[in-house]
């Protein structure tokens, strides 16, 4: 009877394991810890390897005495049972060879955690601040100071969430806004968060770290290939805490400084508030701002989730009074989700995708709301 | 009712019905207490009726355990078996606070000084407080509540102090009263005890009114008046409750129960006194004067 | 010891009718009852598992909307920790303490009584919050301030709920201690006891020490949500990493309520098999106790990357990495306990070795996690998610599930079918493997947990979890089949039931025991 179970389940596991390597064909790194691009990484890839290791052979040592004494010292072979049961000797042994072994491992962890939170004489400071569901990233200083962008799940994957996944590249994995980093330098990053936490995380820079609203943490790295790294927020962050992505671009110096001038000149050529923006123009401008930025929660249908997030279609807000609508936008709604805007969106941005949530679905209230409006409630003071 | 066994050295209880009953009270007082928080009026009235029920049964079930004292069903052995719960109920109590407390010492030695740049704190004050320079005892960086005065140590507090440490003494003078045999001094200090322990609370419900009254000191004053409140809150709490559990003895001491080797339930209830003493001078020293 | 509780029969035999189980004071029918009311959660909690891992079977979203998956992730770990796990202790607790000390019954039966009473009441709260405004809670069960404080309408009752949970504990905790201390048969010396006895009594210090502070710690949430107070908001001087700190004083020593219990099942049920007496008793007890002290200094290992000062991490790193030794000790006795023994591989003897060998697996991957630099990997991503349902899944229930197959006969007086367990065995420690296993591999490559859709390159892994987890969710409702066959029916068992087995509730009772375990007490060698 157990020759036959033990056979059968020989069997099977045989089939599992063909089963899950032919499952994995071609996808050999999903099975072990990336060794990464940086100075940090390799040293943690190299640590946790050791460690593995280890308890591999412990494991090895530990189940083959169990392994051999449940096959020699059993009933059925006619073992008869000692009566021995103390060994101070042993216990002693076994209470200090783990305690070595742990010694053994505790030091390479020691040096390699002192050399990971060790940020001085870094080369440059960006700021990343979490919000629900979106990341932004602002440089302190070098080439690229004062850029400042917010990145959230890119349109393409957000669309195939509820069609077809496999379609798309980089699913769940892509943004629309890449942070742009240089090889070679150290740089250093302040981290923190608007709502609640969140953690930045790809796994090649061998960092993670969490944002907590109100305090700043930090943590640096030094790219070594240029590539492009992808990651994802690590701290559950609510309804959409799967689908906030960070990619990260390294590229050689001078490439980098070259996205810096562009991306400086974007933020100010296109963002002229004196421009004269037609209703069309706000109109599918807001599409795109709603539909990266509000999205997560008031959906795409405008008809939010209810009881969790309300609805923007038919809202009493969203059709009434533009002030008010102008003050839920901008200041959000303190102890709620709703965050407010006014730091993450330009005047343009604002008007845009009020004047979209206005007129959008069944919202015909023909109202636009123009960047000048926004500007006037700010109080003049530019972002 | 009494189904118990009197004799033979092992007591078991049948079966009782108080535990389901208060059970059905706690859930009641959650349920309504929670619909009330989420903005149900008749929320209020539901947790009421679950606070009276629980009240009932606990009138029931002590009445029960009083009886069946008198009657003397009880041994030693459940003696100690109550004298170890107590004891560890006390314990866990201690827990409760200990949360409170670990709360207090971490704002003020760790999260308040991160806050205000100092240790590891420096990126925190640069990038997000910057205008932030004010210490404990602080309301926070963003100024909740408004700016407010706190309650000098040295005043009411002080006389509350003493009003609970002379408390204390005269608990154990009414132990000692019944440990003499003297039934007249047991009642006597015990009366003392009580009146001392229920004027401890009218004189921190007065300074809770001047507080938000006059200081500005509330719940909403940031870190302070959470700590504040949450711990000089649940102490008057436990006061109030041992208060009222001193008078139930008192009452049962005019009645003329307890004798001087079995008064299990006059030192359980001493015992929870004196642990509110010990946690009033903890807040006394961290929360009022230093 | 002299006069017995029962003189007359009738007076002291289990009452009639339903309310029997409501009014009992008996340490016995409160254990069963306990022991039922942990299979349901166990079903419930398993059920929104299969919530889960359906979502998980394929990228993209088919079943559910994000919000739900979340609230079932909160919901499932709430039931099985404070539903299934913790109860299912309790309710052997008291089933075998009282027997195993040569006692009549628990020393505090009314409390008793209200200890269990609670937990239906508490449950319910919780679990009608899947029908509110806003759902259930979704934060995670660690409910992490700020983010919990978004929840809707659950958010008082999940805090109450758990006001009730922790007094139930505290209360079973107390019993316990009071039992163990009070109520021993003359000659039942401390260092006599069952290691099932020991480890229950250092569990149940743990528990009076830690289930307060968590109520304290929901406490400070409630007030911050209802009341004004900042304990958890930087604007107002508090820190939301301070609650982290608070939670997992309590978390930490949590995990180990959930395993010390499953370490004496397993030292009762070795030498039984081995027919040989358990190698290193003493050294057993001790291992228990600086396991119990470690795991009140270790907590912050949850919290890694919050950002802790540097000489903060290193203690923490350092503290949870002695764990191994102590923990080494026990594993490497039960090893040699099996040395040299004469073995039979009974349904409990399979469910306590795969609990040696998988417990033991979810240790070194729980040691690995202690390395600080490598946790900054691990940590959050389905490595540890691993880790957790190898010590829980694979250890605490095992324990459970070998327990209950162990002393079923005695409380029953029913052998359980033999087949049906050995194939209930192999049935789930194939497929829990399967299930669980590749999850190491996941959170390696960088699949972070708590997450209801992934990308496509954890497609493959998570299906094969997924299709282990549908198989080892029907192994346990076969196994609740056998259990019901048992409790109906089944060749009667011998007094002794397994034939190395020692204690005095094989040596000393009859099967099934008597509803008062010891009206006299037993003479103790
Ligand atoms: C029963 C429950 C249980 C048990 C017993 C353990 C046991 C251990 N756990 Fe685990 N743990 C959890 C339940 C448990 N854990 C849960 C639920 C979480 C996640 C919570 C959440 O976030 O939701 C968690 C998370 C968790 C983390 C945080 C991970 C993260 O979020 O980043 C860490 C980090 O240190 C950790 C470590 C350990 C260690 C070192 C042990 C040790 O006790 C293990 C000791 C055992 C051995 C090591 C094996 C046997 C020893 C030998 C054979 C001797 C020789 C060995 C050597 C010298 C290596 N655990
Ligand atoms: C003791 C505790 C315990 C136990 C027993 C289990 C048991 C199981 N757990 Fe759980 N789990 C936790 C504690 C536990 N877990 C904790 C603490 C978390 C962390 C939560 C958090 O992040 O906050 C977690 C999280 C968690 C996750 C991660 C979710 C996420 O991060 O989003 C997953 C995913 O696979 C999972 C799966 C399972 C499965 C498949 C089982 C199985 O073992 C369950 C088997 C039982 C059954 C299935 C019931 C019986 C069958 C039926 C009722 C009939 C229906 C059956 C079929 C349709 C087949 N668990
Ligand atoms: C993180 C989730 C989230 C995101 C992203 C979000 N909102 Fe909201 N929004 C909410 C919540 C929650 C409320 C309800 C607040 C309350 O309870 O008062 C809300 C309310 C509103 C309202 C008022 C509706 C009413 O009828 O009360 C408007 C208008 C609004 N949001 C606009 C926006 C715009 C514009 C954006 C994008 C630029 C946006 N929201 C992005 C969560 C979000
Ligand atoms: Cu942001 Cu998770
Ligand atoms: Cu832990």
């Amino acid at each position: 009877m157990l020759r036959k179970i033990s056979k059968l389940v020989a069997a099977a596991t045989a089939t599992v394991v063909t089963g899950m390597q032919s499952a994995s064909a071609g996808y050999m790194d999903t099975l072990n810890m990336t060794k990464g691009v940086t100075p940090i990484s390799e040293r943690v890839y190299d640590l946790h390897m050791l460690i593995l290791w280890i308890c591999i052979i412990i494991g090895i040592v530990v189940f083959g005495a169990m392994f051999y004494s449940m096959v020699k010292h059993r009933k059925s072979k006619g073992a008869v049972a000692a009566t021995f049961h103390e060994s101070t000797k042993l216990e002693i042994v076994w209470t200090i060879v783990p305690f070595l072994i742990l010694v053994g491992m505790a030091i390479p962890a020691t040096s390699t955690l002192i050399f990971m939170t060790d940020t001085t004489e870094s080369d440059m400071t960006v700021k990343i601040t979490g919000h629900q569901w979106k990341w932004e990233y602002e440089y302190l200083d070098g080439a690229a100071e004062g850029v400042r962008f917010i990145s959230s799940l890119s349109a393409d994957s957000r669309k195939a969430i509820y069609a077809d996944p496999a379609s798309v590249d980089n699913y769940l994995l892509d943004v629309d806004n890449e942070v742009v980093l240089p090889v070679g330098k150290k740089i250093h990053f302040v981290l923190t968060a608007s709502d609640v936490i969140h953690a930045w995380w790809v796994p090649e820079l061998g960092q993670k770290q969490d944002a907590i609203p109100g305090f700043a943490n930090e943590l640096w790295t030094e790219i070594r290939e240029p590539g492009v790294y992808r990651g994802q927020c690590a701290e559950l962050c609510g309804r959409d805490h799967g689908f906030m992505p960070i990619v990260v671009r390294a590229v050689p110096e001078e490439e980098f400084a070259i996205w810096a001038a562009d991306r400086k000149n974007v933020g100010k050529a296109a963002e002229t508030v004196d421009k004269v923006w037609t209703v069309d123009d706000l109109y599918a401008r807001g599409e795109e701002v709603y539909n990266t930025a509000c999205i997560g929660c008031h959906q795409l249908n405008g008809m939010g989730l209810p009881s969790v997030f309300p609805a923007i279609n038919g809202s009493a807000i969203a059709t009434g009074p533009v002030g008010a609508h102008m003050d839920v936008v901008m200041n959000g709604r303190p102890g709620t989700a709703m965050a407010a805007y006014k730091d993450q969106l330009n005047d343009v941005d604002i008007a845009a995708v009020m004047t979209y949530q206005r007129n959008a679905w069944d919202n015909k209230t023909g109202d636009h709301v123009l960047p000048a409006d926004v500007k006037a409630v700010r109080g003049g003071t530019p972002e | 009712m009494a189904h118990i066994h009197p004799s033979g050295d092992y007591y078991v209880p049948h079966g009782t019905k108080w535990p389901i009953i208060g059970s059905i009270g706690l859930a009641t007082a959650a349920a309504g207490f929670s619909s009330y928080l989420n903005g149900s009026n008749a929320g209020f009235t539901v947790m009421f009726g679950g606070l009276l029920i629980i009240t009932y049964m606990m009138y029931r079930w002590f009445g029960q355990v009083i009886q069946e004292s008198e009657d003397g069903y009880y041994n030693d052995q459940v003696d100690v078996s109550f004298r170890m719960g107590m004891g560890w109920f006390i314990f866990s109590e201690v827990m409760f606070f200990a949360a409170f407390f670990g709360a207090l010492f971490y704002a003020r030695a760790l999260s308040l000084p991160w806050l205000l740049g100092e240790g590891d704190g420096l990126l925190t004050n640069i990038h997000l407080w910057p205008l932030f320079d004010e210490g404990w005892p602080s309301n926070g960086p963003a100024d909740f509540g408004g700016d407010f005065q706190t309650i000098p140590a040295w005043g009411l507090p002080a006389l509350n102090t003493l009003i609970l440490l002379a408390s204390g003494v005269t608990v154990t003078l009414a132990h000692w009263a019944l440990k003499g045999d003297s039934r007249q001094g047991l009642i006597l200090w015990l009366a003392a005890t009580v009146i001392l322990g229920y004027v401890f609370v009218y004189l921190q419900a007065t300074e809770y009114t001047h507080a938000y009254n006059e200081l500005n000191l509330t719940m909403e004053s940031g870190i302070y008046g959470s700590t504040f409140f949450m711990l000089t809150g649940f102490h008057g709490f436990h006061v109030t409750m041992g208060a009222t559990m001193l008078l139930v003895i008192l009452v049962r001491a005019i009645k003329g129960h307890f004798t001087r080797e079995k008064h299990f339930a006059f030192e359980g209830v001493a015992w929870y006194w004196h642990f509110v003493d010990v946690v009033w001078l903890g807040l006394f020293i961290f929360v009022y004067w230093i | 010891m002299s006069e017995a509780v029962a003189h007359d029969d009738h007076a002291h035999g289990p009452e009639k009718g339903l309310m029997r189980w409501v009014y009992t004071t008996n340490h016995k029918d409160i254990g069963t009852l306990y022991l039922l009311f942990s299979l349901t959660m166990f079903m419930l909690g398993g059920a929104m598992a299969m919530v889960i891992r359906a979502e998980l079977f394929q990228p993209g979203m088919q079943l559910i909307d994000p919000h739900f998956f979340n609230q079932m992730t909160t919901m499932h770990a709430l039931i099985m920790v404070f539903g299934a796990v913790m109860p299912a202790f309790v309710g052997l607790a008291n089933w075998l303490i009282p027997m195993m000390i040569g006692a009549p019954d628990m020393a505090l039966p009314r409390m008793n009584n209200w200890s269990f009473w609670i937990l239906p009441f508490a449950f319910t709260l919780m679990v009608v919050t899947l029908f509110m405004e806003g759902g259930a809670p979704a934060a995670g069960w660690t409910m992490y301030a700020p983010l919990v404080l978004q929840t809707g309408d659950a958010f008082p009752f999940l805090i109450f709920s758990i006001h009730l949970l922790g007094i139930s504990s505290v209360m079973g905790a107390i019993n316990i201690i009071a039992t163990i201390m009070n109520m021993r048969a003359p000659g039942m010396t401390l260092m006599k006891m069952p290691l099932f006895v020991w480890t229950w009594f250092i569990t149940a210090y743990l528990l009076i020490a830690v289930m307060p502070v968590f109520a304290g710690a929901v406490t400070m949430l409630l007030t911050d949500k209802f009341f004004g107070t900042s304990f958890f908001s930087a604007a107002g001087g508090g820190d939301p990493v301070l609650y982290q700190h608070i939670f997992w004083f309590f978390g930490h020593p949590e995990v180990y309520i959930m395993i010390l219990p499953a370490f004496g099942i397993v030292s009762a049920i070795i030498p039984t098999f081995a027919r040989k007496p358990l190698f290193g008793y003493s050294s057993m007890v001790y291992a228990t106790a600086s396991i119990a002290f470690l795991s009140f200094i270790v907590w912050a290992h949850h919290m890694f990357t919050v950002g802790m000062p540097l000489a903060g991490q290193l203690f923490f790193m350092y503290a949870t990495m002695m764990i191994a030794v102590p923990t080494g000790v026990k594993v490497f006795n039960w090893v040699s306990t099996m040395w040299k023994g004469s073995m039979t591989f009974e349904t409990p003897m399979l469910f306590a070795l795969a609990f040696v060998i998988l417990f033991t697996i979810g240790g070194f991957s729980g040691l690995m996690l202690a390395i600080t630099p490598a946790d900054f990997q691990y940590h959050d991503t389905y490595f540890v998610v691993a880790h957790f349902h190898y010590v829980l899944v694979t250890g605490a229930v095992y324990s459970i599930i070998a327990a209950a197959y162990y002393w079923m006969p005695k409380w029953t007086g029913h052998m359980y079918n033999e087949t049906a367990g050995k194939i209930h065995f192999w049935w789930s420690t194939i497929s829990v493997n399967v299930l669980f296993f590749p999850q190491h591999f996941l959170g390696l490559a960088g699949m972070p947990r708590r997450i209801p859709d992934y990308s496509v390159q954890f497609a493959d892994w998570n299906m094969v979890s997924s299709i282990g987890g549908f198989a080892f969710g029907l192994a346990q409702v076969y196994f609740c089949w056998i259990v019901y066959k048992t409790i109906k029916g089944g060749e009667k068992a011998t007094d002794r039931v397994w034939e190395g087995a020692t204690g005095l509730e094989f040596e000393n009772l009859p099967s099934p025991a008597p509803y008062h375990s010891f009206t006299m007490a037993p003479e103790i060698k």
